[in-house]
């Protein structure tokens, strides 16, 4: 074995560094930001922040050009490695994200006397997995790409390091992830043991519709473990405390960015690796679907703590975002699934993350994390409160607001493969979705309708960095939600969606 | 359809110019009360005019067809578009919305309910104003389905922060029914797109393809749609969250969602529903027949037995929409012109009641029946306006109310063809039998509330008399409109009758009548 690698005649790679440059400069910047916080004393270290931001939005930039290019799929690596619309509009929604979050740490970081140098490394760290994730194509690198995206996060999740709560967050994020991780890897290991590869297009070829039990026990055991980092019921026990132990902006992360990137893997692995075995994942993902949603909004209709509540809120909506893969297998279906999960994901983001940034402008202000402290919100911070409204208002999918076309797609992809199992799923998540404003709703009464419970009135100071977070996601909400033609047009994806297509 | 007329912007205008204004008020500080409300109420006015203005260019002799069309792309990657246009069921119900939101505002102007805030107050009207306008235009299924959502927040915060004691659970319960109705509508309207080849939502071109739907599907998918529509009118059994919602809305609230907001449903059938899918519209015929005679004598009785004048208002509208599902249901020209007729004349007067409500409310601070009396020696206005709308609600000739009633009842005695003319009989008398209860508990509301001395406790000089004066000057201005066009739509309902019967021809083609 030794010996034919040694005498083969190695050429190397070609490189696209058009393709390569979003990585590259993310890359750059890591390194830029571990010298920096080592050589610039305290008083200057301020300038990390800048540093970060600049970093994305540097990266982002040839995400624009590539996308403007239009050359087509670029491939890399014996297309291991693939720069197509799909990875570009992933990578594209991360690097914003990764902005409106570093937007949203700014100040928390630097009023906290925490590492600032490590914690932006951290995270773009993490980016950088995230970003290498919509791109892979290998069972090799989308596991590079996981464990890159996930050890960082699981450090950031403890990065208060003097709070048992966030130690806990960090301990219990890591223990299940890791645990999720070796499943999968299990399941990597069988499809390898049984296709003689590694990467997906072959898997998928070799693979075919033949179920043998080993062959779909494989595919079940990576689907699973990727069902541990979109926080699927009932792999979701780590969430809620993660979430609620872990620094907001971190929380924030979490939620968006990295939930983001389990779809985005779940997906790839999918639509290019089994795309035969949907015999297999179908009723994975239909049970794994509805139990989400349900067990999702039950549990957070009774949560106090706002942060927990989100939690919840956020395992719902994973449950809703899966729905469209139930029915992916169906003939004709492949698309409208693909395109309803990106719409969803990218909806979603730029929702959540408002949320989270009106959570830190108002416990700023009421020091604390209840539900209860939002009460009478609207009558010292109107401007606030209306944001939160439109916010809450997307996440329960009331139109005009982004989150209805998000659900709109969701539920159309089921429509259209027209199976019983579909129409049944989708009636549930409708009553889902009217049960999800029980909650979302409780936040809207408690704003507009209860009076302030400690009678302090005095108005909100936003920081100016939370407000263009706020600005830059209530906009993305409103214009997603009346004209969502902009977002699907980025969305329409047959890249992927081609692999049914053989 | 032809397009007849150029001026298309008409409709769109009129539709989103509220949220210009909604757009200027945000920077008006909360303290300008005054600069506010004029701004909104000049808004309302100048979207009034829109409104004119589109009724005049109308062409009244060809109101059968689709006007002021206007259609451009917006979500293509899912075929659906800015389709708009009117015809003439849409006319009168978008004109209505617009009548009433000004009339609403200038009553507001020196009633903004507890705990104040006239900014959002407004904003709201006017936002709610946008969805229902584009309701009664869209002929988009989704267009539709996003202006038919718009009014529910508003709506939600009218009756939760500006209602009454238990406005809260009111709120939460409005919303949630209605919102449980549109997620089953939604996948109705998504079904049907795919059962008709994936190609469009336009509501002209799913007519065209509706009918070759098997008729099994058409049943189902028609399942779906009268669950929204019929918690929106709402139908029995789906009417439960009306009459908290009434009791607890602010005056305003109650108006709006009286006048304009019940219309959505009815509207919902008569636009989408049944032309859409004939067959399964003649298979439901019956049932939904039979649930508005029960509507009918439920909604009666339940009115007999209240004590709260509001509520009893409430439960009225239960009864007359009830009518309105009658005629709706028998699926004949006759029978949905009445019910077009019908909304209308319940728009004008049921709205009128709850301001009578709002009002006797503010000058009793009570709606308790038994605790009222006398109302015509202390306040001769107001009692004799509060009489008249109970004489145009029970359907006295001559009045508005009349038209909507009588018609529905009759065309129950000769249902569309394939309709079983036995059922649709019994459902006339049972029909019939329901307005003597409505005229049994209209008169005796009037009779107990303005007939006999005043109560002692609110008689001269015992304390409780310092707000009990007469109608004032800014509800002469929002009620004389509609005390006018209650007697006007009754004295001549050909004004209205002409314009809808072409168009009610137009939906009515699939069923030969």
């Amino acid at each position: 074995m030794l010996r034919t690698i040694a005498t083969a005649a190695w050429s190397s790679p070609t490189i696209d560094y058009h393709a390569l440059a979003p990585e590259m400069i993310l890359g750059a910047g890591i390194v830029l930001l571990l010298l920096l916080d080592l050589f610039l004393s305290d008083s200057r270290k301020w300038i990390l922040t800048p540093v970060a931001s600049f970093t994305l939005l540097g990266a982002f930039l040839p995400v624009l050009t590539l996308a403007l290019n239009n050359a087509g799929t670029r491939q890399m690596f014996d297309g291991r490695y693939v720069i197509d619309d799909f990875s570009l509009v992933m990578k594209g929604m991360f690097l914003l994200a990764g902005y409106v979050v570093v937007l949203l740490a700014a100040d928390y970081i630097r009023e906290g006397d925490y590492y600032q140098g490590e914690f932006w490394f951290l995270m773009l760290s993490s980016l950088m997995g995230m970003v290498m994730m919509a791109s892979s194509r290998d069972l090799i690198s989308i596991f590079v790409s996981l464990e890159f995206l996930s050890i960082p996060a699981y450090m950031l999740a403890a990065w208060r390091k003097r709070d048992s709560r966030s130690n806990e967050a960090g301990i219990k994020y890591y223990l299940l992830g890791v645990f999720a991780s070796a499943i999968m890897l299990y399941g990597m290991s069988l499809l390898y043991g049984i296709t003689n590869s590694t990467k997906l297009t072959e898997i998928g070829a070799s693979l075919g519709s033949n179920l043998t039990s080993i062959r779909a026990l494989a595919v079940f055991f990576v689907v699973i473990g990727f069902a541990f980092k979109i926080s699927a019921v009932p792999f979701h026990t780590w969430a809620p405390d993660t979430y609620q132990g872990a620094p907001t902006p971190v929380t924030a992360f979490l939620s968006v960015a990295s939930k983001a990137a389990g779809f985005v893997a779940l997906v790839t692995v999918v639509y290019v690796g089994f795309p035969g075995s949907h015999a297999v994942w179908q009723p994975v993902f239909w049970i794994l679907s509805a139990a989400t949603m349900t067990l999702g909004n039950v549990m957070a209709l009774k949560q106090t703590s706002i942060v927990r509540m989100l939690a919840y809120s956020s395992i719902a909506q994973g449950g809703f975002i899966l729905m469209p893969l139930a029915v992916a297998g169906e003939t004709g279906v492949a698309e409208s699934a693909l395109r309803a999960v990106v719409t969803y994901l990218i909806v979603y983001a730029a929702t959540n993350l408002g949320v989270f940034a009106v959570v830190m402008v108002v416990a700023r202000k009421t020091r604390s994390g209840e539900i209860s402290s939002y009460g009478g919100l609207f009558s010292y911070a109107p401007g606030i409160a209306t944001l939160m409204t439109i916010f809450m208002a997307s996440l329960a999918g009331i139109p005009p607001f982004g989150g209805w076309f998000g659900k709109f797609a969701a539920f159309q992809s089921l429509v259209s493969a027209g199976t019983t199992w579909a129409y049944v799923l989708a009636i549930i998540g409708g009553v889902n979705s009217v049960v999800a404003f029980g909650y979302y709703g409780s936040i809207l009464r408690e704003m507009w309708m209860r009076p302030v419970p400690d009678g302090d009135t005095s108005p909100v100071s936003v920081k100016s960095s939370l407000a263009v977070a706020l600005g830059i996601t209530s906009l993305a909400t409103l214009l997603l939600g009346v004209l969502p033609g902009i977002v699907i047009h980025f969305g329409d994806i047959a890249g992927l969606a081609g692999a049914f297509g053989r | 359809m032809e397009v007849i007329s150029n001026h298309n912007w008409a409709l769109t205008v009129g539709t989103f110019l509220p949220l210009v204004g909604v757009l200027i008020m945000l920077f008006i500080p909360k303290a300008e009360e005054a600069l506010i409300k004029s701004v909104a109420i000049a808004t309302a006015i100048a979207t009034l005019a829109v409104g004119i203005y589109t009724m005049v260019q109308f062409d009244f002799g060809n109101a059968g067809a689709m006007q002021f069309v206007a259609e451009h792309d917006w979500i293509s990657v899912i075929k659906s578009s800015y389709y708009i246009g009117i015809d003439g069921i849409s006319l009168p119900l978008y004109l209505l919305s617009m009548v009433i939101t000004v009339l609403v505002m200038i009553y507001s102007w020196d009633h903004v309910p507890s705990p104040g805030n006239p900014k959002a107050f407004f904003i709201l009207m006017l936002i709610l104003q946008t969805g229902m306008a584009g309701t009664f235009i869209a002929r988009d299924l989704i267009l539709f389905f996003v202006f038919f959502e718009l009014v529910l927040l508003p709506m939600y915060f009218m009756i939760g922060v500006w209602g009454g004691e238990n406005r809260q659970y009111a709120s939460l319960k409005f919303f949630l029914y209605t919102m449980f109705g549109s997620a089953l509508m939604l996948v109705a309207f998504l079904a049907l797109f795919f059962k008709t080849g994936a190609e469009s939502f336009s509501i002209p071109f799913l007519i065209e393809q509706g009918m070759n739907i098997s008729r099994t599907t058409q049943i189902w998918i028609f399942a779906g749609m009268f669950v929204g529509f019929a918690v929106k009118v709402p139908m029995f059994p789906f009417h439960t969250w009306l009459p908290d919602a009434h009791t607890q809305a602010p005056t305003q609230g109650s108006v709006i969602l009286a006048a304009v907001l019940l219309k959505l449903g009815t509207y919902g059938f008569v636009r989408i529903a049944i032309p859409v899918l004939p067959e399964a519209a003649k298979a439901w015929a019956p049932y939904i027949g039979g649930l508005a005679v029960i509507g009918i004598i439920y909604g009666s009785l339940g009115c007999l037995a209240q004590t709260d004048m509001k509520r009893l208002i409430a439960f009225s509208s239960v009864a007359h929409m009830g009518f309105v599902m009658l005629g709706i249901s028998t699926l004949t020209s006759f029978g949905m012109n009445a019910a077009m007729f019908g909304m209308v004349a319940h728009g004008l007067i049921t709205g009128m009641l709850f301001f009578v409500a709002g009002s006797v409310k503010e000058r009793y601070h009570t709606l308790e029946i038994k605790r009222i009396s006398g109302m015509l020696l202390q306040m001769p206005k107001l009692g004799w306006i509060l009489g008249f709308c109970a004489m145009a609600s029970l359907g006295l000739p001559g009045l508005a109310g009349f038209w909507g009633e009588f018609p529905a009842i009759l065309s129950a005695y000769q249902p569309a063809p394939g309709l079983s003319v036995n059922v649709f009989r019994t459902y006339m008398v049972i029909a019939a039998i329901g307005t003597v209860f409505a005229a049994g508990y209209l008169l005796w509301l009037f009779q107990r509330i303005a007939f006999g001395e005043p109560a002692a406790e609110f008689a001269a000089g015992h304390g409780h008399d310092e707000d009990i004066h007469d109608v004032n000057k800014f509800e002469w201005i929002a009620w004389t409109p509609l005390l006018i066009a209650i007697v006007v739509f009754g004295v001549y309902p050909q004004l209205m009758f002409k314009v809808l019967d072409p168009a009610v021809g137009v939906t009515l083609k699939a069923f030969g009548g």
